[in-house]
């Protein structure tokens, strides 16, 4: 828009919460999990178990010396049956320890509260949780939380937008664990030393919007508010979330603290406040079960490193024959090949398809509508990107600002002609970086 | 044991997102189709059914060409996508109802054939066959591209062609011009689909309310037509006041029909807003001249064409805002001119 435009352009995919009503179900730890050594952004850990080995719940068994990392734990208490290799859902190799389990669920015996005082025991309690972010890309969150201008933090924004259709565990965690939600916000706003903090939910959760209004009212809590968001997508993307809260323009590379906004899931303030409590690492995550090849969907608490086909199973098994298989939403998720695939901290949904949403829409020629500009929270011009990317035209994506797509999907999404346009933006991105 | 399972293998990947709209090209086109409807049945009303007949004629034509095209270069037939329909009716819509029909055929061969297909079909023409089917008719067959029936509700009973309102209005005889009120509704004389405002502006508001077009383009085009009359006849002033003057040149001619159907083309109009507004004033303004200035009486195709091969320069340089940019760029250009005025004061205080 060319006028100064108080929302970002966004776009209606669609809802499809058809779970937002099915409570939590926990799900019986199955024979093996496979826990992946790289669930955040940065380096690997190295296994520090080996074969044979006894571990419990909670127990460390993965840690590097690198800066960019956090720690991964056991989620079940078991036997160490071997450490892999295969591929992950990312496509990349990556190691994975095996764990037989006892299903006893005996807890590691170091399992303790942490003690924070202040900003720096925090930083250094929430490094050991192995938290990282949970809205998909995995940033280490502890690095999140050590800005360096601590000073400039005035406001936490707490994500509860949930804007990808088909999910639903961030609401089931906004209603089922709403104390936990407002406690952990406190904890951020107490430790990072900020004014306020903004819970942004989309208004087709209308429920929890007024369940945390009702609880910060009860409670008396002055510096914690809701933020209700239209619900349209991509409502809860970092930047775009930033923009619809404070109204300050976040640019592409540019960490959020720079701005003095932290942003955090709702699933992730929810364990700050859990893991406070109790000193129980990441070892769990709550994930959605939908799609039209499943027979029983609904949301399910899951150890890390169940594997897609054991979840598949406590939710009834397929109906008919699954043509395709999504962690996350449709929107941003990653389809898998195969369901021998474990499930990492950052998951939060598993979809499985078998109808028209399994396909590969045939693709067509431009018909230069601009459907794609107009849908681009941003502005670009998807279309010209990947024009420029046929011809392998690194100066044009330059000039374009192919860096500042957040690849949200929304140009793929809106065009006529079912160009995969997003797809063409992350080959562009990965041209240019190429070129630097 | 887990590992003794069989998994399953060889599932569907693609890159995300694995949810796309059902709006595709066809349907985009059935919407135009749908929104052609009303000024079609207009026409049919105020002409009879010749005019029926030479719309259907138009898509049979437009249609077979493509099928023809694609079939003789072996290319993948591209029919289906219905927008060789919507130029064909469009084309179709721009001629007077007794057209004759191998005309309007030699037209459809103009448009689909050299505009669109080899060019690289759709998507890729750089200007609007309907319009520049329309132009070469008009140039190759003008005597019976101006000869237009008058219309069969309350027109001259015993003439069985006329000439159209702003044919008077450019011969000077504007006193036996009809009213604002036919105007409106379409009962004079002109091309099929273009004389009655009404449908036209119905069929208009349906495009919109679905978002298949933006109300950008026509507003700035008719708003232009509009504002230009106003302030020309307020000047040389006439027998009529300025907002008659106004409104008569945005009812009668193709103004409506042309901003709202012909203009707003994809392929050959610009994608962003700014874009839009400059392209929709630039179809209002040359629409003008011709009109006031030139010998033609109408200049609305013209005008589009002539816009058309203005858009990849618009695109090109109409200012980009992109989310987050433009603030660092405006600290950076700031930035650089004080660097360059800091060096310019050095440098004349080193020759001082």
């Amino acid at each position: 828009m060319f006028l100064r435009a108080k929302h970002l352009s966004s776009i209606d995919a669609g809802h499809y919460k058809n779970t937002a009503k099915c409570a939590t179900e926990v799900m019986p730890i199955p024979d093996v999990v496979k826990i992946s050594m790289s669930q955040n952004i940065g380096a690997p850990c190295q296994p520090l178990v080996k074969k044979g080995d006894a571990v419990k719940v909670g127990q460390k068994i993965g840690d590097t010396d690198a800066f960019l990392h956090v720690p991964v734990h056991s989620s079940v208490s078991g036997t160490v049956s071997g450490i892999e290799t295969m591929r992950n859902a990312m496509g990349g190799m990556d190691t994975f320890v095996v764990i037989e389990t006892d299903k006893l669920q005996t807890v590691d015996e170091n399992i303790k509260a942490p003690e924070v005082t202040d900003h720096k025991s925090f930083v250094a309690a929430i490094k050991e949780s192995g938290l990282v972010g949970l809205g998909g890309a995995s940033f280490p969150a502890w690095l999140k939380y050590d800005p360096k201008n601590l000073d400039e933090i005035k406001n936490i924004i707490i994500n509860g937008a949930e804007c990808e259709p088909f999910i639903t565990s961030d609401h089931r965690t906004m209603l089922e664990d709403a104390q936990d939600v407002l406690d952990g916000t406190l904890a951020l706003i107490k430790y990072l030393g900020a004014e306020h903090g903004y819970i942004g939910i989309e208004d087709n959760k209308q429920d929890a919007i007024d369940n945390f209004n009702k609880m910060i009212a009860e409670q008396g809590i002055t510096n914690i508010s809701t933020f209700p968001l239209k619900a349209s997508y991509p409502k809860g993307a970092e930047r775009v979330l930033i923009y619809e809260v404070t109204g300050q323009v976040c640019d592409a590379g540019v960490l959020p603290a720079s701005l003095g906004c932290i942003v955090a899931n709702i699933t992730s303030a929810a364990f700050i406040s859990q893991y406070l409590k109790t000193g129980m690492p990441m070892v769990k995550k709550r994930l959605t079960v939908d799609g039209d090849a499943v027979n029983k969907p609904g949301n399910v608490e899951v150890p890390i490193g169940t594997m897609v086909a054991d979840l598949i199973e406590f939710c009834g098994g397929y109906k008919g024959e699954p043509k395709k298989i999504l962690l996350g939403g449709p929107m941003m998720g990653r389809a898998i090949y195969t369901d021998a695939q474990p499930l990492v901290k950052a998951n939060n949904a598993c979809l499985v398809f078998s109808g028209p949403q399994a396909l590969i829409p045939e693709e067509t020629a431009c018909i230069n509508c601009g459907r794609c500009h107009q849908a681009c929270p941003f502005n670009l011009l998807p279309t010209k990107f990947a024009d420029a990317y046929e011809t392998k035209d690194v100066k044009t994506l330059n000039d374009l600002k192919v860096m500042q797509c957040m690849e949200c999907g929304s140009c793929s999404f809106v065009c006529p002609a079912h160009r995969p346009l997003a797809f063409m933006n992350k080959l562009g991105k990965a041209l240019v970086k190429e070129a630097q | 044991m887990a590992e003794t399972r069989t998994f399953k293998t060889n599932l569907q990947v693609s890159s995300s997102p694995h949810l796309v709209t059902t709006l595709d090209t066809r349907k985009t086109m059935f919407y135009v189709l749908l929104a052609l409807v009303p000024a079609a049945l207009a026409s049919t009303i105020i002409f009879g059914f010749g005019a029926l007949i030479r719309i259907l004629c138009g898509m049979v034509f437009a249609c077979a060409c493509e099928w023809c095209y694609n079939k003789v270069m072996k290319k993948p037939d591209t029919t289906s996508d219905l927008s060789c329909l919507v130029t064909g009716a469009i084309l179709a819509m721009n001629v007077p109802a007794n057209f004759p029909i191998w005309m309007l055929a030699v037209g459809c061969i103009v448009a689909i054939v050299i505009v669109k297909c080899l060019y690289g079909g759709i998507g890729r023409n750089f200007a609007n066959p309907a319009i520049v089917g329309r132009i070469v008719l008009l140039l190759s067959f003008t005597t019976e591209m101006t000869t237009w029936p008058v219309s069969k509700i309350g027109g001259a009973v015993d003439a069985v062609t006329g000439p159209t309102p702003l044919g008077l209005l450019a011969d000077g005889e504007l006193a036996s011009a009809p009213g604002l009120g036919s105007l409106f509704m379409g009962t004079v004389g002109g091309a099929l689909g273009e004389t009655c405002a009404l449908a036209v502006i119905l069929g208009g508001c349906f495009l919109i309310w679905k978002k298949i077009i933006s109300p950008i383009i026509p507003c700035a085009f008719i708003g232009t037509v509009f504002v230009i009359a106003l302030v020309y006849y307020a000047v040389v002033g006439g027998d009529h006041n300025a907002l008659y003057m106004a409104l008569f040149h945005v009812f009668a001619g193709g103004v409506c029909y042309g901003a709202f159907f012909c203009a707003t083309d994809y392929v050959t109009s610009p994608i962003m807003d700014r874009g839009k507004l400059i392209y929709g004033i630039g179809c209002g303004v040359f629409t003008m001249i011709i009109r006031l200035m030139c010998s033609y009486p109408e200049g609305v195709s013209f005008a589009i064409l002539f816009m058309n091969i203005m858009t990849p320069l618009i695109d090109r340089y109409v200012e980009r805002q992109y989310f987050g940019v433009a603030a660092a760029e405006k600290a950076a250009k700031k930035a650089a001119k004080e660097a360059a005025k800091a060096s310019g004061e050095q440098k004349e205080g080193a020759k001082a």
